[in-house]
């Protein structure tokens, strides 16, 4: 799963000019005929540059995000849930080696990759700073945060880099059975016991203002991305998303009788638009910081994990030494 | 009110069985906490898959039981027994530690495992039996990823042979523990196979056979092996009476959790 894509404020509009006009007129012209750009093709430095940034931040959020889910594999209740949790998040983290992959086509090493994420310095999306409390919130993730990413990777699954969109088509396919799982976790809630039913209620109304901050800030708050969507590096504004994601999954919470914590919710027939209260953007970007209530925690866990599998690493780089020490 | 899965399966063969769904489900569980955690991604990964493996056979014993041997359904079975009736070894039952723990016990673990299938191929009864065969199948990539890592890491760094060799002396007695004899197994030593020899051949014997097999693979990655002071290890026994390590009870605590919040609602 994953969210983000969106271009962090501050970030600069790629400087285009700088390249070689004839190399960056080709380069434009095979995007706009929907050819793929791959690996040994010339690139503009500011196509590799923000490539390098979304797959890293792409496949960063893909292993942060098995912490929060990955934490109810041990809790899952009975086997149907507990092998269906492992598979999915076991698929997570094949999603961040597969991303890591076709970033490394860019000429970033996966090490350099996972030391930035750990030292605070490339990002990952915001959705998995927010702690899992219930089982409930397994059921809100599966079905509606894996709905959000489907979204956004279907839309970037079309963009111009051949290594990124094949990575994608794959995740999608595997992303169709998540949004299974997690709707079958849901709707066994959502017509289960009271008990059940209060549950998921709970948990949908503390996770609906990170689903709304998923797809980024309103465009109208946004930078420019003009040349990243000619780049189709972005193929989709954060609010043609957002839209498509209510459009879509709104009337499906609805139709089980839950609700959403926002009183202007509602889908004006005339425009076709959903309307709804803006969330609050200040959270985001606190969050965004690194102010969010599991930031510390995730990249604590990430962190000792890397360290405590330091040696594990630095043995199978040098597989062919050998040693003799006693055993008992 | 909670009522406790009491419904025992008797019998010598039901209980076998009972024996090696709880080790296959604790292991399965405990694997299953490397997931985001792995030393490189592929070990997650690959740990993960083996854990399903063996939550997934945990499954089909307890549905064996259920359909042959009038056992409640597995949900139950596994997620409302109390403690004291648990038949796992304590091997399985550790917190994962470190990768080096954890390997060492999956290497140990699936090699046994791989002897109890084989054994439990030869059967009379049609069904286990083609289970037996089926669940090899997977196991057999269980110990090719442990030899594989084992080797490389006895045979990586002086660190990392140092750590695998420590992790060894460490699982060791906890994996003898998983021969531990129990009430019933005289009975199934008479129980003949379709081929009119014993299927079962007792937990010294599996043992033995174990043991011969480990030793032989250390002394193939260059360990050297001090056998007596090996046997001196005491095995960690128990489990096969109820009586668990420490670490049994917070695992069913929390592997419950959710599951006993209502244990007659459908999750």
């Amino acid at each position: 799963m994953y969210g983000g894509g969106y271009v962090p404020v501050g970030a600069e509009e790629p400087k285009a000019a700088i390249e070689n006009p004839e190399l960056l007129a080709q380069f434009e012209a095979r995007i706009a005929r929907g050819e793929k750009i791959e690996p040994r093709d010339w690139m503009p430095a500011a196509y590799r540059k923000q490539l390098i940034r979304m797959i890293e931040q792409h496949a960063h959020s893909e292993i942060i995000g098995s912490l929060p889910e990955g934490t109810w594999i041990t809790r899952a209740p009975g086997f149907r849930r507990k092998l269906a949790l492992m598979a999915k998040v076991q698929d997570e983290v094949g999603h961040a080696q597969l991303l890591y992959s076709a970033a490394e086509t860019l000429g970033k090493s996966r090490e350099d990759m996972i030391n930035d994420l750990i030292n605070g310095k490339s990002k990952y999306s915001n959705v998995f700073n927010y702690p899992a409390e219930t089982w409930a919130d397994v059921a809100v993730i599966g079905f509606l945060i894996d709905a959000a990413a489907i979204v956004n990777q279907v839309a970037n699954s079309k963009g111009s880099y051949g290594p990124y969109c094949r990575a994608l088509e794959r995740i999608c396919y595997e992303e169709s059975f998540h949004l299974k799982q997690g709707h079958s976790v849901f709707v066994w809630l959502a017509t289960g016991t009271s008990m059940q039913r209060d549950m998921l209620q709970q948990a949908l109304n503390r996770w609906w203002e990170p689903i709304m901050h998923f797809f980024g800030p309103s465009d109208k708050m946004s930078q420019h991305t003009e040349t990243l969507m000619r780049w189709k590096v972005k193929m989709a504004t954060n609010d043609v998303m957002r839209q498509q994601f209510l459009n879509m999954y709104v009337p499906k919470i609805w139709e089980l009788g839950l609700s959403l914590p926002d009183p202007q919710l509602r889908k004006d027939e005339s425009t076709g638009q959903w309307l709804f209260t803006e969330p609050n953007w200040d959270t985001f970007f606190k969050v965004i910081n690194g102010d969010g209530p599991c930031n510390r925690e995730r990249l604590a866990v990430r962190k000792v994990a890397e360290e405590r599998g330091a040696w594990v690493r630095a043995a199978l780089s040098r597989a062919d030494a050998r040693y003799v020490t006693p055993l008992a | 009110m909670m009522t406790n899965s009491n419904d025992f399966p008797t019998g010598p063969l039901a209980r076998y069985l009972l024996q090696i769904a709880d080790d296959q489900l604790i292991m399965g569980h405990r694997n299953s906490e490397w997931t985001g955690l792995g030393p490189i991604l592929e070990e997650d990964i690959a740990f993960s898959s083996v854990a399903q493996d063996q939550v997934g056979h945990a499954l089909a014993f307890y549905e064996f039981l259920q359909k042959e041997c009038g056992a409640d359904d597995p949900d139950q079975t596994a997620f409302n027994r109390p403690e004291n009736r648990m038949l796992c070894n304590g091997l399985v039952e550790q917190p994962i530690g470190d990768y080096a723990f954890s390997l060492a016990r999956h290497w140990c673990y699936d090699h046994a495992i791989r002897l109890r299938y084989e054994s439990l191929s030869g059967i009379p009864n049609p069904v286990l039996q083609s289970l037996a065969v089926k669940l090899q199948g997977e196991v057999k990539y269980h110990t090719f990823h442990a030899d594989t890592w084992m080797k490389s890491l006895l045979q990586g760094s002086e660190e990392s042979r140092l750590r695998m060799i420590s992790a060894i002396k460490e699982v060791w007695p906890l994996a003898l523990g998983m021969f531990e004899s129990w009430v019933g197994e005289d009975d199934l030593l008479n129980e003949m196979g379709p081929n009119g020899h014993p299927w079962y051949p007792g937990e010294a014997a599996l043992r033995l056979q174990w043991q011969e097999h480990a030793l032989q693979s250390l002394q193939g990655w260059g360990v050297d092996v001090d056998q007596g002071a090996l046997s001196k290890l005491e095995p960690v026994l128990g489990g096969r009476q109820g009586f668990h390590t420490e670490h049994l009870a917070p695992l069913l605590d929390e592997m419950t959790a959710v599951f006993r919040l209502d244990p007659q609602a459908e999750w």
